[in-house]
């Protein structure tokens, strides 16, 4: 049988304004009286939380003595600047076009960013869905293109149906860069490292609608600790948190979700069917977190000629310049954005030294966009 | 074989002269443009007002307009909410070689009606064609003069605590339309820009209301960039409230789905205005005669002159931060 129970929100969205501000007080009143005087810290894995979360200014209204920290939960964010600077050199090497998505272009690497590549003449393109590489692909024979994969379990399906349909086409100048990351693996070397002291992990609720609150199962009672897996609305929210500090308080563990109108035990079978008829797991690197296994998605066999690093091998070794930017420890939640030294100094959303600064799921630019108080 | 706009036409010899002959003077005639002199060459008296402004949008045709009118309309909307009667626009062509001279001749057609309906007149012009891949269909550059009666007026008046903050109507249409449009996503033909001429209630209402005090279109960066723009401006404390933000359903729908807030979508046919509490309501009735502003809001007001700061009360009731636009939300959509 399954452990995981379910609550029932879909009957909160049909309120008036004046209801929700209602709502809101009462539910607050009611975490407050949780909270009493001892101290939490909850950790929100996703980047659109961490953005959801700062845009309503839920830290304003909840007790300061329970701490909402931002996770490693923003697939720009935590692109390693060794990737970047692979991007970078494969253009420089072999003059490949790049065809990315729209965040990634701003992230800066240990030398450039790829705007600052697109400034110089290289042809660097931005697109809003992955499967207008195609065409640009097909419009420019004589060019190779790199299409540049990003994004947590909830984008890969998309680009998995775009290397379906490269395939069909049988195109011969369009390569592909992996840089998909799965996050079970990364709140797992989070909670092994032991950095922070967490008392319950508020699950990404898209990410979740792929894989299921199953994929969370075997975590929650390894470390003994409850997810709550909650929608994007501020009161999905802030019910969320309210059943997650009653599962700290009662010492229980397991997985809550709080999101079905969404969320499913076993996920969205086609989505993952999709996403593996494509890839298969490997390892991948992230920024703050280093190279965990298991954590990746690479091309297999049957799409392994699309590989761009099989295809186009660097000649260089790649090596990472250090910069005094924080963003990994912003990742894993060691620092809050403002603890780092370039902190809305040398680092603002219109001059990132970090993606945490470039994206808009990026814990940094949520503190400064919306908590510069 | 389709006609296209070829090099030749930028080169000032022969093609040009049938294009500008034939094509533009049959569309933007009048007694100053027909002159075909260097300059445009008129008389005019009083305090003036002058802008300029680019247009490099793609798509170039889009619901609720294109390239042309939007390039007439930006221009005057600039002139307008200085409280300038907009009189005379240039109009500098760049075109990629190979736009279809049929998607011209509809630009030029836009152009003309736009241009009709509000009562300004194309007075001078230029063409350049660059080569394939150096440019995008066609960038039109503008200018624009316009006539401010003293009445209108408003740069002298004190924005003060208490003043009140209009928007004229539902945001973020233009940008998140676009933005849809660009995705390839198939929309209702009740999703399309609002662009539209703001001069047709923005000039009655100077007319009629000396509590005007602030008047900007909010293009690109939208209504949260333009209330930040006044907070520096005049060293103000602003604070609006979300739930009193004119905002249609899909625009909303279309945010949630792609993440971009309508406060920083680009508008091209809304105001911000910042008026005397006094006439607040006034002004607010004044508004809903017209078209454009039939659904005009008061969202919020001024609460200090102590630091140059925007909030939003959200619509659980907590308060935070309204930052202006940092960065791109979405190349080239004005």
């Amino acid at each position: 049988m399954s452990l995981v129970k379910t609550i029932n929100l879909n009957s909160m969205f049909n309120y008036d304004s004046q209801s929700f501000k209602l709502f809101t007080k009462e539910i607050v009143d009611k975490i407050k009286e949780l909270v009493g005087d001892k101290e939490y810290v909850i950790m929100e894995f996703c980047g659109t939380h961490t953005h959801e979360i700062s845009r309503y200014a839920l830290r304003s209204i909840l007790p300061k003595n329970l701490e909402l920290r931002s996770g490693p939960g923003c697939p720009v964010c935590v692109t390693a600047e060794e990737d970047i600077d692979y991007i970078i050199n494969l253009v420089l090497e072999n003059d490949l076009g790049v065809i990315t998505f729209g965040d990634i272009v701003n992230v800066p690497g240990s030398v450039a960013s790829l705007s600052y590549l697109r400034a110089m003449g290289k042809d660097v393109k931005v697109v809003y869905n992955p499967m207008e590489s195609i065409k640009i692909a097909e419009n420019n024979l004589n060019k190779n293109y790199v299409l540049v994969g990003i994004g947590f379990e909830t984008t890969v399906p998309m680009l998995a149906h775009t290397l379906i349909n490269i395939k069909q086409k049988g195109l011969k100048n369009l390569f592909y860069l992996s840089l998909h990351k799965l996050t079970p693996p990364a709140t797992i070397a989070l909670l092994n490292s032991n950095e922070v002291k967490l008392d319950g992990i508020i699950g990404p609720g898209h990410v979740s609608t792929i894989i299921g609150t199953k994929a969370w199962e075997d975590i929650a009672y390894k470390y003994k600790i409850p997810f709550v897996i909650m929608g994007f609305e501020p009161q999905d929210m802030l019910f969320g948190i309210y059943v997650l500090l009653e599962k700290i308080i009662n010492k229980e563990y397991g997985v809550w979700n709080t999101y079905l109108r969404s969320v499913r035990y076993e996920g969205n079978k086609t989505a993952l069917d999709l996403i593996f008829k494509v890839f298969r797991i490997s390892s991948a690197n992230w920024r703050g977190l280093g190279i965990i296994p298991d954590s990746g998605l690479e091309l297999n066999d049957e799409f392994k000629e699309y590989d761009v690093k099989l295809r186009f091998p660097l000649t260089k070794e790649i090596k990472v310049r250090k910069t005094a930017c924080r963003c990994g420890d912003v990742l894993r939640g060691a620092i809050k954005p403002y603890e780092c030294p370039l902190f809305a100094k040398a680092c603002k959303p219109s001059s990132p030294k970090g993606p945490c600064m470039v994206s808009s799921e990026g814990s940094c630019a949520a503190y400064y966009l919306y908590e510069m108080n | 074989m389709e006609k296209l706009v070829l090099l030749s036409y930028g080169s000032g010899g022969e093609l040009m002269r049938e294009l500008i002959e034939k094509d533009y003077l049959k569309y933007l005639s009048n007694p100053i443009l027909d002159e075909l002199l260097d300059s445009a060459v008129f008389e005019l008296s009083g305090k003036l007002a002058f802008t300029t402004d680019s247009y490099v949008i793609t798509p170039i045709f889009f619901k609720g307009g294109d390239i042309g009118s939007l390039s007439v309309y930006g221009t005057a909307n600039d002139l307008a909410v200085v409280g300038a009667k907009p009189l005379f626009i240039s109009l500098s062509f760049i075109i990629e070689e190979g736009l279809p001279i049929k998607d011209l001749h509809k630009i030029l057609e836009s152009i003309s009606n736009a241009s009709k309906g509000i009562n300004v007149n194309v007075v001078t012009g230029d063409t350049k064609v660059v080569e394939k891949n150096k440019g995008d269909k066609i960038f039109i550059n503008t200018a624009g003069i316009g006539v401010i009666e003293p009445n209108r007026d408003w740069r002298s008046r004190k924005v003060d605590v208490d003043d009140v903050v209009i928007v004229s109507g539902d945001i973020g249409e233009h940008g998140l339309y676009i933005m849809l449009e660009r995705l390839g996503m198939k929309t209702d033909e009740i999703v399309k820009s609002d662009m539209g001429y703001v001069g047709s209630f923005v000039l009655p209402l100077l007319d009629n209301f000396e509590g005007i005090k602030f008047v900007r279109d909010a293009t690109r960066g939208g209504v949260a960039t333009v209330l930040n723009e006044i907070a520096y401006k005049y060293n103000v404390e602003i604070e609006i409230e979300e739930d009193l933000i004119p905002t249609k359903d899909w625009v909303l729908q279309a945010s949630e789905i792609l993440g971009i807030d309508p406060l920083y979508s680009a508008n091209e046919g809304k105001v911000v205005i910042i008026a005397d509490k006094s006439q607040a309501q006034d002004i607010i009735n004044f508004l809903k005669k017209f078209e454009l502003s039939a659904n005009a809001t008061i969202i919020g007001k001024i609460i200090t002159n102590k630091k140059p700061r925007v909030y939003l009360l959200t619509k659980i009731g907590s308060r935070r931060i309204l930052e202006s636009l940092k960065g791109d939300i979405l190349p080239r959509i004005c």
